[in-house]
C-alpha cells in the first residue's frame, strides 16, 4: 500500500528532489556561472515530467488515505502549469541575463513552486491543500523580491507576502471550522457530511472563509488588492510567471474543493462564486481603463480573465469545470505570448513598460505588432482567435446553469475591457510618433511571441488542438 | 465543385497570407505587384461567384452548395446559399473589384492596406454564406477587426475617435446577440442553422424579475439579435457611429461599408429574427416600422443641414436603410423582396456616390462642401455621373433606387397605412437634400480659385464607375433579374412566417393595424 501511494506522489517527489539536489550541487560548483545550466535543466525536467505525466494514465484512486488524489483532473492541471513554468522560464532567461538577476536560485525556486502548485491540484483534504499552497506562496515571495537592490522589487515582495500571509489565514481559519464542523478535513468526508444538501452555519461560514482565502489566490475581486502592485513590482520574467502558471494551480484548486468537498451544495457556493466573478470582470475591465504601464494592465486584464473563468465555476457543473479549463489553458497561451512581448520591450538597453512607449511599433517591428494585434483581439474575446472560444464555453456554462444574468453581466464587462485591448492596437498602429523602442528582439521571445500566435489564431480551425475531450475527461473526474 | 462556396470565401484570404509573406519593400514595382495581385484575386473570386450564379436553381428554396464538417463543441463547418444570400455574396465579390482599383492611389503602407480589405472580403462572404450560428457569429464579429484598422490606419483626422466608436458600439450589439446564440444552441441542442430555421422557439409568456414577457424566450432573443442588426444596419437612435465611421474612414473603407456591411444587419433580419422568432417579429413589428419611419424622416433632415459631402451621404444610408427594415417587417412578397432589393441597389449607388466624393477629395482633400461649386465647368463627365447617381439616390424611376423604394412602400402601406405615408415623404426629402447637394457642388459658375485647375475624371477612374451605372441602370429597367432570383425564397419564408405566427395563436398586430 505505501509503495503504491508513492508511485502516485513520485512526480512531486522527483520534482522536490531535483530542486533540492541542484540547490546543493549548483553551490559547490559554480554558483552564478551554472545560471544558464540551471534554467535549461529545470524548464527541461518541467517538459519532461508533463510529457510523462500526459502518456501514463492517472492512477484514479486517492492516496495517502485520500489525502492525495492523481485523476485526470489532477493531471490536466499539472501538464498545464508544467509547461507554461517551462515557457515562462526559458522567455525570461534573457531579460535576467542582462539585467543581473541571472542566479542559479531563480529556476529552483519556481521549481519549488511548482511543486506546492501540483500539490494544490492534487490536493485531497483542506490540509494536503494547505501544505501545497503555502509551499507555492513562499516561493513565489521570494521570486517577486528577486531583484533586492530595487525598491520596487522589494516593496511587491512584501506587499506580496503581508496579503498572501493574511488570504491564508483567512483558508486556515476556513479550515478549523470546517474541521469543527464537519468532524474531518478530508474532502470525501466532507461531501458526505454535506452530502444530504444541508449545510450547517459553522460550515457554510467555513466554505466562505475557504472561498475567500482561495479567492486572494485568484486574485478575484474584492480579493484582487495585491496583484497590479505585485504585478508592477516585480521583476518582468517573475510577472510572466505570476500571470500563468498559478493561476492555473488556483483556480484547479478552487474547483477541486468546490466541487469535491462541497458538490452536495452546489447552491451555497454557486451565489458567492458568480458575485466574485461579476466583481472581478467589471473591476478588471473598469479599472485597466486608466493604466499606463502595461505591466499593471495585465495584472487588471488577468483580474478580468479570472472573473470569466470563475463564471464557468459558478455554474457548478461538470460542463462548467470543462469550460474553466478550457478557459484557463486558453488565458495562459495568450499571456505567454503578450508577455513574450512585454520581456522584450527595451529603449536603450532598459526595460520599459510603459504602454505610450509601444507606440507605432507597427513601423519598426511590424511581426512583433501583427502577433500583439492578434493576441489583444483574442484577450477582448473577438473571433476567430481563441479567446472567442474560452468565452463561448463559460457563456454556455453559466447559461445553461439558468445563470443568463452572469452571462450578459460577461459580454457586457467584455465589451468594457474591449476599450483597453484594442486602445494597445491603437497605440502600435496608429498612435502618435514617440521615441522608438530597440529593435534587438532575443530570438526565443520572436519564436515564443509567433507560436502563441499561431496558437491563437489556428485555434479555431484545428478545433482548439483537440484539448475540448480532453478537458472534458478532466472536469468528468470530479467528484461532482 | 462540392467546395465551391469555401473557394469563393477563402481566395481572397490566401491572397492576403500570399502578400503578408512575400510582398516586401516600398518600392514603385513592389507596389504595384501588391496591387496587381490583390486585384486580381478579387477578380477572380468575382469570377468564381459567377459560376455560383449560373449553377444555382432559384426555385429550389432549400439551401443549394452545401458543404458540412464538423467541428468543435458539436458545431460545425457548414456553409450554403440560398435565393436570399446568393445576391449578398455576388454583391460583396462585385464590390470588392472596384474598390481595390479605387485605391489604386494609395501609397502609405499599401501590403497592409490591401491584406486588411482581402481579409475583410474573406469574412464579409463568409457572413453570407454561413450555416453555422457560431461560424456566422465569427465572420460577423471579425470584420471589426480590419475595418476598426482600415478607419484607424488610414482614416482622416478624427479616426481614433471614429475607429473605437465604430468598434465598441457594434460589439457592444453582438455580444448580446452572443449571449441570444448561446441560449438558441441550449434550447435546440445545435448550431445548424437549417435545423434551427424549423426549430420553434418557446413562444410563451414569461416572467423576468416581476416583468411579464409577451413573447417569452423569442422577444428575448429577437431584442439580442436586434441590438446587434440595428447597430449594424444602422436604425435610428443607434445609427450615431455611422456617420463618424463614413467621414474618418479612406474611401474604399466607406464603400464597403455603405455597399456591404450595412447589408450585414438586413441579411441578419431576414435570416434569423423574422423565420426563426417569427411570433416576437409579429410583436414587435409596429416598433421596428415606427423606428424606420422616424429614421427615414430625422436622418433625411439632419442629411439636408450637413457641410460635410460624406456626412451626408451617410445620413442618406440611414434613410434608405430605414425603408429596408421596414420592408422586411411588413414580412409579405412585395415587402422583403423590396427590401432585398433596396439593400443591393443601395450597395451600388452609396457606394458610387462614396466614391464620387473619393473623386474629388482626392484632388482637392476636403469634403466640405463649401469648398467646391461649378465642378460642372472643369469636370462634364464627373459632373454626369454624379448626377446619374445624384438621381438614383432620390429612386428616380429608371434607375434601381426607385424599385427598392417604391416595392418597400407597396409593402407596408397593406400593413400599416401611416407608416407609409411617413415613409413616403422621405422620397421628397431625399431629393431636397440630394439635389441641393448636387446645385452646390457641380452646377454654379466656377468662381473659387483653388478649384480653377482641377481637372476631370481619369480613365482608371471612369472604368470603375462603369460597372455601377451599368448595375444601376439594369437593375432598374429590369429588376426581374433580381426578383426572379429571390422571389421562390422569399415566398417560402413569408409562408411559413405566417403560417407560424398564426400557429402561436396571436393576434396578428399587423393585421389589426391594417384595418384601422
Amino acid at each position: 500500500m505505501i509503495a503504491s501511494d508513492f508511485t502516485t506522489v513520485l512526480p512531486e517527489v522527483l520534482l522536490s528532489l531535483y530542486a533540492m539536489l541542484a540547490l546543493v550541487v549548483f553551490v559547490y560548483t559554480g554558483k552564478d556561472r551554472h545560471a544558464a545550466l540551471s534554467v535549461w535543466l529545470t524548464s527541461g525536467s518541467f517538459m519532461l515530467l508533463a510529457l510523462v505525466l500526459a502518456m501514463g494514465t492517472p492512477a484514479g484512486t486517492a492516496s495517502f488515505g485520500g489525502m492525495f488524489i492523481d485523476d485526470s483532473f489532477a493531471r490536466f492541471c499539472k501538464i498545464v502549469i508544467l509547461l507554461s513554468a517551462a515557457l515562462v522560464l526559458v522567455m525570461g532567461q534573457d531579460y535576467a541575463a542582462k539585467h543581473d538577476m541571472l542566479k542559479f536560485e531563480y529556476p529552483l525556486l519556481v521549481a519549488l513552486s511548482v511543486v506546492g502548485m501540483m500539490v494544490m491540484v492534487s490536493a485531497g483534504s483542506l490540509l494536503t491543500l494547505y501544505m501545497g499552497l503555502e509551499l507555492q506562496s513562499l516561493a513565489l515571495y521570494v521570486v517577486a523580491a528577486f531583484r533586492r537592490d530595487s525598491a520596487k522589487s522589494t516593496e511587491a515582495g512584501l506587499k506580496y507576502f503581508v496579503l498572501g500571509a493574511l488570504s491564508s489565514g483567512l483558508l486556515l481559519y476556513g479550515t478549523s471550522l470546517v474541521y469543527g464542523f464537519a468532524g474531518t478535513v478530508g474532502f470525501s468526508g466532507i461531501s458526505a457530511a454535506t452530502g444530504n444538501g444541508d449545510l450547517s452555519i459553522g460550515l457554510l461560514l467555513g466554505l466562505v472563509f475557504v472561498i475567500a482565502g482561495m479567492g486572494f489566490k485568484v486574485s478575484a475581486a474584492p480579493f484582487h488588492m495585491w496583484a497590479p502592485d505585485v504585478y508592477e513590482g516585480a521583476p518582468t520574467p517573475v510577472t510572466a510567471f505570476f500571470a500563468t502558471a498559478p493561476k492555473m494551480a488556483a483556480m484547479g484548486l478552487f474547483a477541486r474543493v468546490v466541487h469535491d468537498a462541497f458538490g452536495g451544495v452546489t447552491a451555497d457556493w454557486q451565489q458567492v462564486v458568480a458575485v466574485l466573478s461579476v466583481f472581478s470582470m467589471f473591476l478588471g475591465a473598469v479599472a485597466a481603463i486608466g493604466q499606463k504601464d502595461i505591466k499593471r494592465l495585465m495584472a487588471y486584464s488577468s483580474i478580468a480573465h479570472m472573473g470569466f473563468a470563475l463564471m464557468g465555476l459558478a455554474a457548478g457543473t461538470v460542463f462548467g469545470v470543462q469550460a474553466m479549463l478550457i478557459y484557463m489553458a486558453i488565458y495562459i497561451s495568450m499571456n505567454i505570448g503578450m508577455f513574450a512581448l512585454i520581456l522584450s520591450m527595451e529603449r536603450d538597453g532598459r526595460p520599459v513598460s510603459d504602454i505610450a512607449s509601444l507606440s507605432m511599433l507597427s513601423k519598426g517591428q511590424a511581426l512583433k505588432a501583427l502577433c500583439v494585434v492578434f493576441i489583444m483581439f483574442s484577450m477582448a474575446g473577438v473571433p476567430p482567435m481563441i479567446g472567442f472560444f474560452g468565452k463561448f464555453y463559460v457563456l454556455r456554462a453559466a447559461y445553461e446553469a439558468n445563470m443568463a444574468w452572469l452571462a450578459i453581466a460577461g459580454v457586457v464587462a467584455s465589451v468594457i475591457g474591449a476599450y483597453y485591448y484594442i486602445r494597445i492596437v491603437y497605440f502600435m498602429y496608429f498612435g502618435a510618433e514617440s521615441e522608438p523602442l530597440d529593435t534587438q528582439t532575443p530570438r526565443r521571445l520572436t519564436v515564443i511571441l509567433v507560436a502563441s500566435t499561431a496558437v491563437i489564431t489556428l485555434g479555431a480551425a484545428f478545433s482548439l488542438f483537440g484539448i475540448e475531450p480532453l478537458a472534458q475527461v478532466a472536469a468528468g473526474s470530479l467528484a461532482n | 465543385m462540392s467546395n465551391l462556396l469555401s473557394l469563393i470565401t477563402f481566395i481572397p484570404l490566401v491572397a492576403a497570407i500570399i502578400l503578408a509573406l512575400l510582398a516586401r519593400g516600398d518600392s514603385e514595382a513592389s507596389q504595384s505587384n501588391v496591387k496587381n495581385l490583390a486585384l486580381a484575386a478579387t477578380g477572380f473570386t468575382f469570377l468564381a461567384s459567377l459560376m455560383l450564379l449560373s449553377g444555382f436553381e432559384p426555385n429550389d428554396t432549400s439551401f443549394q452548395f452545401v458543404e458540412e464538417r464538423s467541428w468543435l463543441l458539436g458545431m460545425q463547418y457548414k456553409m450554403g446559399v440560398d435565393g436570399i444570400s446568393l445576391l449578398f455574396v455576388l454583391l460583396t465579390t462585385f464590390t470588392m473589384p472596384l474598390v481595390i482599383a479605387a485605391s489604386w492611389n494609395v501609397t502609405h503602407r499599401l501590403k497592409e492596406y490591401m491584406i486588411a480589405f482581402l481579409v475583410l472580403e474573406s469574412l464579409m462572404i463568409g457572413v453570407f454564406c454561413a450555416l453555422d450560428l457560431v461560424l456566422f457569429y465569427m465572420f460577423f464579429e471579425a470584420c471589426l477587426i480590419p475595418m476598426f484598422l482600415i478607419i484607424g490606419i488610414w482614416g482622416g483626422k478624427e479616426r481614433i475617435y471614429a475607429s473605437f466608436k465604430f468598434f465598441l458600439y457594434t460589439f457592444l450589439g453582438s455580444v448580446l446577440m452572443l449571449v441570444a446564440m448561446v441560449a438558441m444552441f441550449a434550447d435546440a441542442g445545435t448550431t445548424d442553422m437549417v435545423v434551427l430555421l424549423s426549430h420553434n422557439f418557446g413562444s410563451d409568456t414569461l416572467s423576468v424579475a416581476g416583468f411579464h414577457i409577451i413573447g417569452g424566450a423569442q422577444t428575448l432573443m429577437w431584442l439580442a439579435f436586434f441590438a446587434s442588426f440595428a447597430v449594424k444596419m444602422p436604425m435610428w437612435p443607434v445609427h450615431t457611429w455611422l456617420p463618424d465611421a463614413h467621414v474618418q474612414a479612406p474611401t474604399a473603407g466607406s464603400v464597403v461599408l455603405a455597399a456591404i456591411l450595412l447589408k450585414m444587419g438586413g441579411y441578419g433580419f431576414l435570416r434569423f429574427s423574422l423565420p426563426m422568432f417569427p411570433v416576437a417579429s409579429d410583436l414587435l413589428a409596429p416598433l421596428v416600422f415606427w423606428m424606420s419611419a422616424i429614421a427615414i424622416v430625422y436622418t433625411s433632415l439632419v442629411a439636408l443641414a450637413q457641410q460635410d459631402m460624406k456626412k451626408l451621404i451617410a445620413y442618406s444610408s440611414v434613410a434608405h436603410m430605414g425603408y429596408v427594415t421596414m420592408g422586411i417587417f411588413a414580412a409579405n412578397q412585395q415587402g422583403i423582396d423590396g427590401a432585398i432589393f433596396q439593400m443591393l441597389s443601395h450597395g451600388f449607388i452609396s457606394g458610387a456616390l462614396f466614391l464620387c466624393v473619393g473623386v474629388i477629395y482626392d484632388r482637392m482633400h476636403t469634403r466640405e462642401i463649401d469648398a467646391y461649386g461649378g465642378l460642372v465647368n472643369r469636370m462634364p463627365s464627373y459632373a454626369l455621373i454624379f448626377m446619374f447617381f445624384t438621381m438614383a439616390n432620390v429612386g428616380l424611376p429608371g434607375t434601381s433606387g426607385f424599385v427598392g423604394e417604391f416595392l418597400t412602400l407597396m409593402g407596408i402601406f397593406q400593413v400599416n397605412t401611416w407608416v407609409a405615408l411617413f415613409a413616403a415623404s422621405g422620397v421628397i426629402l431625399s431629393a431636397a437634400y440630394a439635389l441641393w447637394l448636387y446645385r452646390r457642388v457641380v452646377l454654379g459658375d466656377l468662381i473659387k480659385e483653388s478649384l480653377k485647375s482641377i481637372t476631370d475624371m481619369a480613365p482608371r477612374e471612369k472604368m470603375i464607375f462603369a460597372p455601377l451605372v451599368a448595375m444601376t441602370l439594369i437593375l432598374g429597367v429590369y429588376p426581374a433579374l433580381i426578383l426572379d432570383i429571390i422571389g421562390p425564397s422569399v415566398a417560402a419564408l413569408v409562408e411559413t412566417y405566417h403560417s407560424n405566427v398564426a400557429a402561436h395563436g396571436v393576434v396578428s398586430s399587423a393585421a389589426s393595424t391594417a384595418s384601422h
